[in-house]
């Protein structure tokens, strides 16, 4: 070799070297980009989780069983062990029985129904119900009615646009989602109607709007609007109520409604809610007692070709008031407790198992997650793993008021994932419940969690005060009336001192 | 060793601390007294400062979480100590600079030494008030915020008052310059401000030549 080879071989082994170098440095950051489930700590930090729910499969229209792939679907409703697809552009609704944990078997595809009526198909039909007695509910969108059929699809009665003054006599009425309460009454929302949700009696009459989302507008576009001219008002932005995106009925009979669409300051500011819990005034009664507001990401920036606020397109109630929001724009699913603590977010956009591309509804069996994906036209089924199914565990243990137990749930829950606050604040509450205040109170301090440090230190402030107050009567005695005494000792010399007697 | 001239010097650093505390109730009187009688010294400004800038600190570390959660990750605590003296030290440069003009009798060190033994009840409150936070709940934090804010009240008045006898202005003129002067705190940030980024600016286009220079040559 000539002394130029080396000098080569040499320059070629350095960029060997260097491009190695590169190549672990980024799969290196690669590691570091971040878990597929993840959480936020107290300051609103990212952190890193365990998986809870795993996939069990991707189900496109071969799974299925189908012969067309689904087209455009927009609902999906599960009832006892039933999947109902709304095949929306094919003018179809599905049955699936789910047979085995991976397996979905078509039982049924809903053409047409029997019955004396006019048109006997549907018609991009957007949402599908089952009520408590086992009567279908469809949204028959394009048809512009909500139908009722029993199980054998016969023709019950239909639910037609609402005779109200306040609603345009123009407007189609296009009904995109509804609810049936226990004892029939249909609540519904429609293209365009942004005054609730539209309430039907059992027997089909229009009963009126309940729940409609509360107006915002700012104080600077009220001046505005008062300086404006007439024409120059029609072209300003309406402060009208925003327009609900989905329902749910959770088993109490509580409505849970989403909104997609809301403006970025408007949820910072929490003059909008994303996700509302409506009772039977239509009054707003979801608890918010996380460290958050129940918006999704905290993070709206742009990236990945995403950006603003999550889109909460869908919403899943458990029995156990966990509920599950379904974020359009990111793929990612949210689930909060009962008192609005985020417990994980996973998800994401991707063609991978268990991210996708347009998610568009959610809904549960048991604790397993159906989700539907309407641009990638599949159904991804969720089931939570060991740590998942843990945490579910140690929420119910806890609301049964077994608390010891739920206690050592919540610790085995901290062993695998020791950055996760609501485990803290979980083994917390089960010590205060166990009248260990001096422990809980360490606990909730790790996690800044000062409600319920509050209420432990109550407690031990007063156990505390009730072991001393020996201590504290001598400490009060010994800095009141010592010097006291002291005082009337000096004085009493001091007489004796200057006394007449004592002078010669 | 403890010669008898280092045992005096003590004992008037001892007395002229002692003082504070008399300041501290009878500030007319006091504050009069700090400059013209001689009674203050500038080893208790600044031991007062310093227990202020310590105070500052040890509230960090000890004041419950439920008053004041730290994140101490994003902690610096010479942020904490700037936050001190850098007003403290903008405080004597504007009120020195515009009072002198306008037949101030305080002098420099007099306006500092002054404005230092107006701290004292920051940590006369404050440091009580650690051992307060930890047995308060979250409900009970009014009594906490309460002092707190007395504390500072008490030391930006007192701050007021003093200034008005060290210069011996009377109510009305006390009251415009102290006006006066926190303007002057803005003129003097914003040249600051002005400044750094010119320099700053300055540097980087010497740098840029420099490389170009460099780059060129080599």
């Amino acid at each position: 070799m000539t002394k130029k080879h080396v000098k080569n071989f040499i320059k070629g082994l350095s960029a060997f070297v260097a491009s190695a170098c590169i190549l672990v440095g980024s799969s290196m950051t690669a590691l570091a980009e971040g878990s597929y489930t993840y959480c936020y700590d107290y300051w609103g930090e990212v952190q890193d989780s365990p998986n809870a729910y795993d996939v069990v499969g991707v189900y496109t229209f071969k799974d299925l069983g189908l012969d067309l792939q689904l087209n455009n679907p927009a609902g999906l409703t599960a009832n006892g062990d039933m999947i109902f697809v709304c095949d929306t552009g094919n003018n179809r609704i599905l049955q699936f029985k789910r047979t085995a944990i991976d397996k979905l078997e078509l039982v049924r595809s809903i053409e047409e129904f029997k019955g004396d009526v006019e048109v006997n198909t549907f018609k991009n039909p957007k949402d599908f119900m089952i009520d408590e007695e086992g009567y279908y509910y469809i949204c028959d969108t394009d048809n512009n009615r909500v139908l009722k059929l029993d199980s054998d699809l016969n023709y019950i009665m239909s639910f037609n646009k609402p005779v109200d003054a306040t609603l345009d006599a123009d407007q189609v009425f296009q009904p995109t989602k509804l609810v049936v309460d226990g004892a029939g009454r249909v609540y519904c929302i429609a293209t365009g109607i942004n005054k609730g949700l539209i309430k039907y009696e059992a027997d089909g009459q229009f009963s009126g709007f309940v729940g409609a989302t509360p107006v915002v507008f700012d104080f600077m576009d009220y001046v505005w609007k008062r300086l404006a001219s007439q024409e120059q008002r029609d072209k300003l932005l309406n402060f009208v109520p925003t327009e609900y995106d989905n329902l749910y009925r959770d088993h109490d009979g509580f409505i849970y409604a989403v909104c997609a669409s809301h403006l970025e300051e408007d949820l910072k500011s929490e003059s909008a809610q994303a996700v509302r819990k409506l009772n039977l005034k239509g009054d707003d009664i979801l608890i918010r007692n996380g460290d958050f507001p129940i918006y999704g990401d905290l993070y709206m920036g742009s990236g990945g070709g995403h950006d603003g606020p999550s889109q909460i397109t869908d919403v899943t109630v458990f029995d156990n008031d966990v509920y599950v929001c379904l974020d359009k724009n990111r793929g990612r699913l949210f689930a909060y407790d009962n008192q609005g603590r985020l417990l994980y977010v996973f998800g994401g956009n991707g063609n991978e198992d268990g991210y996708f591309r347009t998610p568009v509804a959610i809904d549960h069996i048991g604790y397993d997650l159906f989700v539907l994906d309407t641009l990638d036209k599949s159904i991804t089924i969720f089931t939570p793993n060991t740590y998942g199914k843990m945490i579910f565990d140690a929420i119910d243990q806890f609301d049964a008021g077994e608390y010891t137990k739920s206690g050592e749930t919540w610790q085995k829950v901290m062993d695998l994932n020791g950055n996760y606050d609501l485990a803290y604040i979980g083994v917390g509450r089960s010590l205060l419940r166990q009248e260990r205040y001096k422990e809980a109170m360490k606990y909730f301090e790790l996690k800044y969690n000062d409600d319920n440090y509050s209420k432990a230190l109550k407690q031990y402030r007063k156990e505390w005060v009730e072991d001393h107050i020996l201590v504290i009567f001598i400490l009060v005695f010994a800095v009141l009336i010592i010097p006291m005494i002291i005082g009337r000792l000096g004085k009493i010399k001091h007489e004796i001192d200057t006394a007449d007697i004592f002078k010669y | 060793m403890l010669t008898s001239a280092r045992i005096e010097k003590l004992q008037r650093f001892w007395k002229s601390f002692k003082f504070a505390f008399y300041c501290a109730t009878h500030p007319l009187d006091g504050y009069w007294d700090l400059t013209h009688e001689r009674r203050g010294t500038y080893a208790a400004a600044n031991f007062i400062l310093f227990l202020t800038v310590f105070t500052k600190l040890i509230k960090l570390q000890f004041t419950s979480f439920v008053i004041e959660p730290i994140d101490w990750e994003n902690t610096n605590i010479f942020l904490h100590i700037a936050s001190i003296l850098f007003p403290l030290a903008i405080w004597v440069v504007a009120n020195w600079g515009l009072t002198t003009l306008f037949d101030g009798k305080g002098k420099f060190g007099q306006i500092y030494m002054a404005t230092c033994y107006c701290m004292l009840p920051y940590p006369m409150i404050q440091i009580p008030l650690i051992f307060l936070s930890n047995v308060v709940t979250s409900e009970e934090k009014e009594f906490y915020s309460v002092l707190s804010a007395l504390s500072l009240v008490w030391v930006l008045f007192w701050i007021i008052l003093a200034m008005g006898q060290i210069h011996e202005f009377s109510v009305g003129k006390n009251f415009f310059f102290t006006i006066a002067s926190l303007f002057g705190m803005l003129v003097i940030v914003f040249i600051l401000l002005l400044f750094f980024s010119m320099i700053s600016q300055g540097v980087a286009y010497f740098i840029s030549l420099g490389k170009e220079a460099m780059f060129r040559m080599s």
